[in-house]
């Protein structure tokens, strides 16, 4: 061990006295790993470039990256509970995981994709979408909180989810399972021709960020699988993959691999907003739950909606064309000029790049190859711009570097392949370790990508990392794009899986993080920002603590009163206003998890205390040289007692 | 340390088991030994050389800080009660009146400190903790409880320091 520390030590100390001497370069071979090392080094106390979002897949959560570092900053809370900052736990939060089949605490989220304005990341909101119980959730980047999650109704499978147009006008969420619209009790088997697949069009406020589904496109029931607005002379077209176009109910391994070529669908969203906005569409009961988490008040409120307006794109001439497309695609991309949308077939060894100007000619010219359910099909000719041909084996997802090259990853052979658009050359292809699913450049989606890192999202480690038992890391690796040739820099492990994730450089982000609630806009029912206002106060068999923290006591911290089969809920301010000073509580026996509390927050947890005794609380987030000392009791009487409920600090 | 923690807790045990099982006479030998402590310090305070930072009376040192210097003209009561407004909520919590809490009290403090040195504290307490005198000692006498920062503008410190003057 010492020696290998000793070489690692000359070995840097050799890589540095090397490099100062070098004249600036940027070339690099990616044959020497030390450039590498070099490349991904952020010093300490330095900052990264970037801010990668690297959905939690199963873990249903947003996990923040620094890139080129790798290293990983916060798991933010989405779409399942989180013991550590008491997300699902404490009262605030609990209504954001509501929804019309109640509580859920979990979710498997996929998609992240940054907020835009005309075209290009602002950072103001990351959007992801909960594949399973289908939802859209909005995470502030001011406070890195997720402060908004819309159910989807008429879903399944929220998969073709949640990407922006250029102005952040709509996210949009389609659904992969088709299913009976609106649900009913009917045979499986009468599936085709009778399930539909909901494409979701869910507006976005620009001043406040809200969301509000504007309208839903009952498709017909194919599955729609990964979606990619239009910009720059497609904005206002949205792109849809589909599989199962032969509709099968059983066995779709098989089943829906049986047509030569599935589509791509066209949706023209500006005209089906002008047909809404004219009356169009048809309002349909509905049941889905609203949840916004509320800044001032540091609580959510959920809401039932009732109704959801959709439309049948039949009814809407000129809105949905379907460009054929091989092989069951998966990605469907958009480069940053908005003329190419590439499709994934992945059965196949192609690449499909349809042209936006060849499909409005095709349009134009009402050259139809029919029609499936009403909606034209466009000749697969008449639309192609040109095939990457045998670039690799199953294609997945694409993402472009704004200087007219594309990097598609390849899931079968192990790949990533970057191609040139226009002659649709390959130039180069590097092996992932191992099986990559989707990939992400910063700003890939936008008009304008920062094309000098790639992160690769691999669904195996197998050996790339120590053992861990049967369950090993899910993986990312960063790849460097800025020469001809891409290099590996670093791998390193991801939490969940990693579907897909959205970048954006650090700048843009990192001056409106907030570092501190401000105590008087704290508009909490139960807050406490004037220690002269603590109280405890019985409401039949509730007690409410109104309680406040501060380095390094709680006030009060001394409660009597307190009895057997009592429900005692602390609302527990923090009165700091420094940052980075949050402080945590929790009680002996609490049946929740702990509070995480930030300077100028309240919030609330419930404890009911099932044996008569003097339990202790204490702050669980180590704070201040006195940290040890912040702690208090609370007495627990027999239900027939009669101590009177009393509080106290210091006396 | 383990050999530390063993032999507190035998030492410990050994206590309980010569004072007997009854719990009456637990409570009774444990206030007589905080007794004892306190005795011993009223004993002892007088007899210390120095007087206590928080006693100290220091009319020159203005602090660290962005306060360079202040002239006080005659109390004004609306800003006075805007700085109780502020006290209230960002300073309470450690600093009653007419009583050492968790920090000094702050009536009569313009008898003590220079009108700079008290805004600085508010202001910059981290570097003033660090770097003045005063305020060193000061944290040594409350125990290490260092004086948190609030994030007061200039103005709310120099209103608090308003309402200061008419306790």
């Amino acid at each position: 061990m010492k020696n290998i520390k000793y070489s690692v030590l000359a070995f840097l100390g050799l890589a540095m006295v090397l490099t100062s001497c070098q004249p600036k370069s940027k070339t690099s071979n990616g044959a020497l790993s030390s450039g590498a090392a070099e490349k991904v080094y952020v010093a300490p106390g330095e900052h990264d470039e970037y801010y990668a979002f690297i959905s939690g897949g199963f873990s249903g959560q947003l996990s923040v990256y620094g890139l080129p570092s790798g290293r990983l900053f916060k798991v933010i809370p989405v779409f399942s509970q989180d013991a550590e900052k008491a997300y699902g736990y404490n009262e605030e939060t609990k209504p954001m995981l509501n929804t019309s089949h109640g509580f859920v605490p979990w979710d498997d989220s996929h998609h992240p994709d940054i907020s835009q304005t005309n075209g290009e990341l602002d950072g103001r909101y990351v959007f992801i979408n909960g594949n399973n119980t289908p939802r859209i959730a909005k995470i502030d980047l001011t406070t890195f909180e997720t402060t908004e999650i819309i159910e989807v109704p008429n879903s399944a499978g929220n998969h073709s989810s949640s990407f922006v147009t250029e102005n952040t006008e709509y996210v949009v969420a389609g659904t992969r399972f088709s299913v009976p619209v609106p649900q009913r009790d009917m045979s499986i088997k009468e599936y085709k021709g009778n399930f539909k697949g909901a494409l979701s069009f869910i507006s976005v406020d620009p001043e406040d960020g809200g969301m509000d589904i504007k309208f839903q496109l009952l498709m017909p029931g194919f599955d729609y699988d990964l979606s990619h607005p239009g910009r720059g002379a497609s904005h206002g077209w949205f792109f849809f993959t589909t599989y199962n176009t032969e509709e099968a109910n059983t066995l779709l391994e098989v089943n829906a691999s049986q047509n030569d070529k599935d589509f791509i669908a066209a949706v023209n969203w500006k005209a089906i907003e002008e047909y809404v906005n004219n009356g169009g569409g048809k309002k349909m009961p509905s049941n889905y739950a609203h949840n916004v988490y509320d800044e001032h008040t540091h609580t959510a409120t959920s809401t039932m909606k009732k109704e959801v307006l959709v439309v049948n794109p039949a009814e809407v001439p000129g809105a949905v064309y379907f460009l054929p497309t091989p092989k069951s695609p998966h990605g469907c991309d958009v480069d940053p000029s908005g003329e190419y949308i590439v499709g994934a077939g992945k059965l196949s060894a192609d690449l499909t790049v349809h042209s936006f100007t060849k499909m409005l000619a095709a349009i134009e010219g009402e050259k139809f190859d029919g029609e499936a359910y009403g909606i034209p099909i466009l000749k697969f000719e008449d639309v192609l711009a040109g095939t990457v041909n045998q670039a690799g084996l199953g294609p997945l997802h694409t993402e472009f570097d704004g200087q007219g090259n594309a990097y598609t990853t390849f899931f079968i052979s192990s790949e990533v392949v970057k191609w040139k658009l226009g002659t649709w050359d390959v130039v180069d292809r590097q092996s992932t370790y191992y099986s990559v699913g989707h990939l992400m450049i910063p700003g890939g989606n936008s008009r304008k990508p920062f094309g000098k890192y790639v992160v690769a999202m691999n669904k195996i480690t197998k050996d790339r990392y120590l053992p861990t038992g049967p369950e090993v890391t899910q993986s990312a690796q960063l790849f460097d794009i800025s020469g001809e040739k891409m290099e590996l820099l670093l791998d390193f492990p991801t939490i969940g899986e990693p579907h897909y994730a959205a970048g954006i450089e650090a700048s843009i982000v990192k001056a409106n993080s907030k570092k501190i609630f401000s105590l008087t806009e704290n508009k909490h029912e139960y807050a406490t920002t004037n220690d002269n206002d603590v109280k405890v106060v019985r409401n039949g068999k509730e007690v409410h603590i109104y309680m406040t923290m501060i380095r390094s006591h709680f006030n009060p911290d001394n409660i009597e009163g307190v009895k057997v089969g009592d429900k005692v809920y602390f609302h527990v301010t923090n009165l700091e206003q420094d940052y980075d000073v949050p402080h945590g509580v929790s009680i002996i026996g609490a049946n929740t998890s702990e509070l995480l509390i930030m300077p100028g927050q309240t919030e609330t947890f419930v404890w009911e205390p099932k044996q008569v005794g003097v339990w202790p609380f204490y702050c669980t987030d180590f704070c201040s040289a006195l940290h040890q000392e912040m702690q208090g009791y609370v007495r627990v009487s027999p239900a027939n007692s009669n101590i009177e409920l009393s509080h106290s600090l210091g006396e | 340390m383990k050999i530390l923690i063993k032999s507190v807790v035998l030492l410990f045990s050994l206590l309980l088991i010569s004072c007997g099982g009854k719990e009456e006479k637990k409570k009774e030998g444990f206030s007589v030994k905080r007794q004892k402590t306190t005795t011993e310090k009223t004993v002892e305070t007088p007899a210390t050389k120095e007087t206590k930072a928080s006693e100290r009376i220091d009319l020159t040192n203005k602090g660290v800080g962005p306060i360079t210097s202040l002239t006080l003209n005659d109390v004004d009561d609306a800003m006075a009660a805007k700085g109780k407004e502020v006290y209230d909520q960002l300073c309470l919590a450690c600093h009653r009146i007419g009583k050492k809490f968790i920090g000094p009290a702050p009536d009569g403090i313009l008898e003590r400190r220079t009108p700079e040195w008290v805004m600085n504290m508010i202001l910059n307490p981290d570097q003033m903790v660090k770097e003045d005198p005063l305020a060193k000692d000061l944290l040594m006498e409350f125990n290490g409880s260092p004086m948190a920062n609030q994030g007061l503008t200039e103005e709310q410190a120099r209103a608090v320091l308003e309402y200061f003057r008419t306790l």
